[in-house]
């Protein structure tokens, strides 16, 4: 009876909190933050639970341990025997899974809407009651031990890709992968999973996002009624790592078994912090869709199309992290060009962005690309629900999505040039370069390949 | 980062279903053209994909890599347009141009906002590509260039050096092996005439399938379908593909490579669309590799033992028989009892069939899970175009899960003894054995 009366005080609270038409925000007394959104297409429902713990938050040492115990989370409770979430959520017609990044974990399911109770009611319990074995990490250990080979060791792009990171951040914990160096993976232990989980796995420090064919109410109802006798943890503070100055261009060099090189640069630029009030964010937003939003944009017209100097090249930024950002570029050169030449070629595309700006149609050109999106992404509930987690998950919210396009429509040319000028600059790019070895030549490799700097 | 991608992406391939009330309207264009529509007004969005039989199988071996380079130059030239005019016109109404293309079948597909400006813009657009491609010699030799590096980089990785010795070893001379026949010799000898030729050939009126779902109405389906095929050249149906032969022994192919681990692929040749043991298998493979974090075999390698990350089995029905395959990757020292244990799981599968609990489980995912496999205009698209380039019954929508339901122990036990021979199977290794660290 109690229950009762205190699950209708928070429905109060909960019709109070909703500001905006599309997501119905709702917050458990034990911190969970519920985040709903309908989408009456199709009579399923996408569901995530999203914890604020990534790779950001791990310690030299024990990289790769939130990876880890993602794993490790589908490895049983006392109630649920290890193998047996899987099982359920099959049985019932649904899809799961779950993912690591730098700034988060988040496990999900996708299932016919009536079966988004069962979903609850396994993540609830995941939540606080994991019972993890020593038999059953020792075995999971090895399959991460295999995710990295096959994601990393023998594909020479991501080693590259794993040195820039390692060179562009020498203290900020974004330098290390999001998978852990294989040293690390080797030393760990089960109860550094252990350790992880009751650090991080905690109602107040989740939020649930559910999108589909559900009615937002009884979404908070059943959230209630699974989530709400999880206990708060008191969370130890977290410690802002910032990346000392860079002073002065960073370079590496990666030799692996490939036949063409492939060039990878980075320059350090703003995350977005402030939705209102930043604008370079949004700025390095269009900048990108300038030079890499189409098949024609500048980089694949120029030095792909034009000079023939790349077979491919792209560019990308990503505003929404909960650490500092990246201006990245990559690209193969063409036969008979060199990464210097593709390097030189991609640095004078910036000087003459730099010198010259943007037009006015490469600028229309991005912002209908933006509106478009916009439409299409309600294709797609799982995309949908993603944006929402992310938004929360790195410390901004699911408020500013509304706005985030105004925020891009309204990006001038001359805001473009500016944060081309001021980011774009020799003293803050590091360059990470694949130098192709002979396969038959090379020897099997080592896991101290990965520690070349 | 514990994705099962490549299991899901499997299943999809193998999976033609159609939710039950999904209302199809089918029709044959006055061009001649086969046009299948779903009206969906919830989106202001259009989706259309425009399918030929043109895939790799219409290739001849010694210019492998013509069907796949005429497919990628129509969008990069036509009607006096170039390549950047055209991905610029696209960008500014805020377009996606898209495409498919396997073995049987070569697709365009088009994504735009359905409001009328940006409706009309990108449909003449994208008319324009199918009907008066012009393929400019300069691109041509640009592509080839592109198309070149790529495959010399491919040479040196384990995946696609894996990819092409199981495509070989299946497939022998069969036009399905054509796919993975695509060498820098073969890229080299293509000129501008070829891909003429080729699309004179196969992009003509009657070789067209378009699909359709979004927000525009019937009429205006069938105007736009009469717009994009009415001046495709004609031409007669193309020839029919060969059947796949069985392969009567064994064959084993250990190719040595440094990387860290191994790739394993196990193969015979699988089934048709339309196939009457369709759904015995479908459900079957399910059980034995299908089914992601709950198959024997996932169950076996991974989760008991902490063999690989990924292992997995697909049928891939095409026209004739396509690969059934399982694939996995474990580190090199570990590469023959990880092989040992699959075959293993694969024979015990194939003598002894299910049993009733897995069926029960099987069924209740596929069943329950019906919904999602058409959630999106997206997903709808595909097995839009799907359903209509292999004239599957329109009935399939509501026979689906009937179909699932029906499948028996005893079924999949008779299909996989009739269809797979664990003896006869196609395995290559690329990578080490224990010895060679």
């Amino acid at each position: 009876m109690l229950k009762r009366i205190i699950f209708l005080w928070l429905l109060l609270l909960a019709s109070a909190a909703i500001a905006d038409d599309h997501v119905h925000e709702f917050k458990l007394a034990n911190g969970l933050k519920v985040l709903v959104q309908e989408d009456h297409r199709s009579p399923v429902v996408v569901s995530q639970v999203w914890y604020r713990a990534g790779s950001i938050d791990e310690y030299n040492g024990t990289t790769g341990v939130a990876h880890v115990l993602e794993h490790m989370m589908f490895k049983g409770t006392k109630k649920v025997p290890a193998g047996q979430f899987s099982r359920i959520v099959a049985a019932a017609g649904g899809r799961e899974n779950a993912f690591t990044s730098r700034d988060y974990t988040v496990y999900f399911q996708q299932l016919e809407k009536s079966k988004l109770p069962l979903s609850m009611k396994l993540e609830a319990d995941r939540m606080a009651n994991l019972n993890m074995s020593d038999s059953e990490y020792a075995k999971e250990i090895q399959v991460v031990m295999e995710e990295r080979r096959w994601r990393t060791e023998d594909k020479p792009q991501a080693q590259v890709g794993e040195q820039l990171m390692s060179t562009v951040f020498e203290v900020h914990p974004y330098g290390r992968p999001v998978i852990g160096w294989m040293n690390d993976l080797e030393q760990m232990t089960a109860q550094d999973a252990r350790d992880w989980y009751q650090r991080w796995y905690a109602p107040n420090n989740a939020t649930l996002v559910v999108v589909g064919d559900v009615d937002p109410q009884q979404v908070f109802k059943l959230a209630q009624k699974y989530f709400g006798p999880l206990k708060a943890h008191k969370l130890v503070k977290r410690k802002q790592q910032a990346e000392p100055e860079q002073k002065g261009e960073r370079r590496a060099v990666v030799k692996a078994p490939a036949k063409l090189p492939y060039l990878a640069m980075a320059y350090h630029v703003p995350s977005l912090r402030d939705p209102e009030k930043d604008w370079e964010p949004y700025a390095l937003e269009i900048l990108s869709g300038v030079l890499d939003g189409n098949a024609s944009s500048r980089l694949s017209r120029n030095l792909v199309r034009r000079d023939r100097i790349a077979v491919d090249v792209s560019s990308g930024y990503d505003a929404v992290n909960r650490g500092p950002s990246l201006f990245e570029f990559d690209g193969t050169p063409s036969e008979g060009t060199s990464v210097e030449d593709l390097e030189l070629a991609i640095r004078s595309e910036i000087e003459n962005l730099k010198e010259n700006g943007v037009t006015e149609d490469e600028l229309q050109r991005v912002k209908a690309q933006v509106i478009a999106a916009d439409v299409y992404k309600r294709d797609s509930m799982f995309y949908q629900a993603m944006q929402i987690g992310m938004m929360e998950s790195t410390g901004l919210s699911w408020k500013a999505l509304a706005e985030y396009p105004k925020h891009l429509q309204a990006v001038t040319a001359e805001q473009v040039q500016a944060v081309a000028r001021k980011y774009l600059v020799d003293g803050q790019l590091t360059v990470a370069t694949l130098d192709p070895q002979p396969v038959d030549e090379s020897k099997p490799k080592h896991k101290e390949m990965q520690h070349a700097h | 980062m514990r994705t099962k991608f490549i299991a899901a992406a499997a299943l999809m391939l193998t999976s033609l279903a159609v939710q039950a009330g999904l209302p199809i309207q089918h029709w044959q264009g006055v061009s001649g053209a086969q046009v299948y529509f779903v009206e969906n007004h919830d989106l202001p969005i259009l989706d259309i994909s425009v399918s030929f039989a043109a895939g790799s199988s219409y290739d001849t071996a010694a210019k492998a890599g013509t069907a796949a380079m005429t497919q990628d130059l129509l969008a990069l030239g036509a009607g006096g347009l170039s390549d950047n005019q055209i991905s610029n016109r696209f960008a500014d109404l805020g377009a996606i141009l898209g495409s498919d293309f396997d073995p049987d079948r070569a697709s365009l597909k088009l994504r735009t906002l359905s409001s009328e400006r940006e409706r009309s813009g990108s449909l003449e657009l994208f008319a324009t590509l199918l009907q008066r491609p012009d393929f400019p010699a300069s691109v041509l030799e640009r592509e080839k260039a592109r198309i070149i590096a790529g495959l010399r980089e491919a040479e040196t990785q384990p995946e696609s050096i894996a990819d092409k010795a199981f495509a070989k070893a299946l497939y022998g001379s069969h036009p399905y092996v054509l796919a993975e026949s695509v060498e820098p010799a073969t890229i080299e000898k293509i000129t501008r005439d070829d891909l003429l030729a080729f699309c004179r050939a196969f992009y003509t009126r009657s070789n067209a399938v378009v699909a359709i779902i979004g927000d525009v109405t019937r009429q205006q389906a069938e105007q736009l379908a009469e717009q994009l095929t009415a001046s495709l050249p004609d031409g007669p149906v193309p020839a029919a593909i060969s059947s796949v032969p069985l392969p009567q022994q064994a064959v084993e192919k250990r190719i040595e490579h440094p990387a860290a681990q191994s790739h394993i692929l196990l193969g015979y040749p699988g089934i048709k669309r339309g196939d009457p043991d369709y759904f015995p298998l479908y459900v079957g493979n399910y059980i034995l590799g299908g089914g992601g974090f709950v198959s024997r075999l996932t169950e076996e390698v991974r989760e008991k033992r902490g063999l690989v990350y990924s292992v997995y089995s697909y049928f891939m029905p095409m026209r004739e028989a396509g690969p059934f395959q399982i694939g996995l990757q474990t580190k090199r020292e570990q590469t023959d009892q990880a092989l040992a244990l699959v075959r293993d799981t694969l024979r015990k599968f194939v003598k002894d069939g299910p049993t009733a609990k897995e069926l029960k489980a099987a069924k209740d995912n596929l069943v329950g899970g019906f919904a999602l496999r058409l959630d999106s205009n997206g997903k709808v698209l595909d097995y839009l175009s799907v359903i209509g380039f292999y004239g599957l019954p329109l009935t399939w929508l509501d026979d689906y899960i009937g179909q699932v339901n029906k499948v028996t122990v005893a079924q999949i036990k008779d299909a996989f003894s009739r269809r797979i021979k664990p003896d006869n199977m196609v395995t290559v290794i690329v990578g080490g054995s224990g010895e060679s660290k």
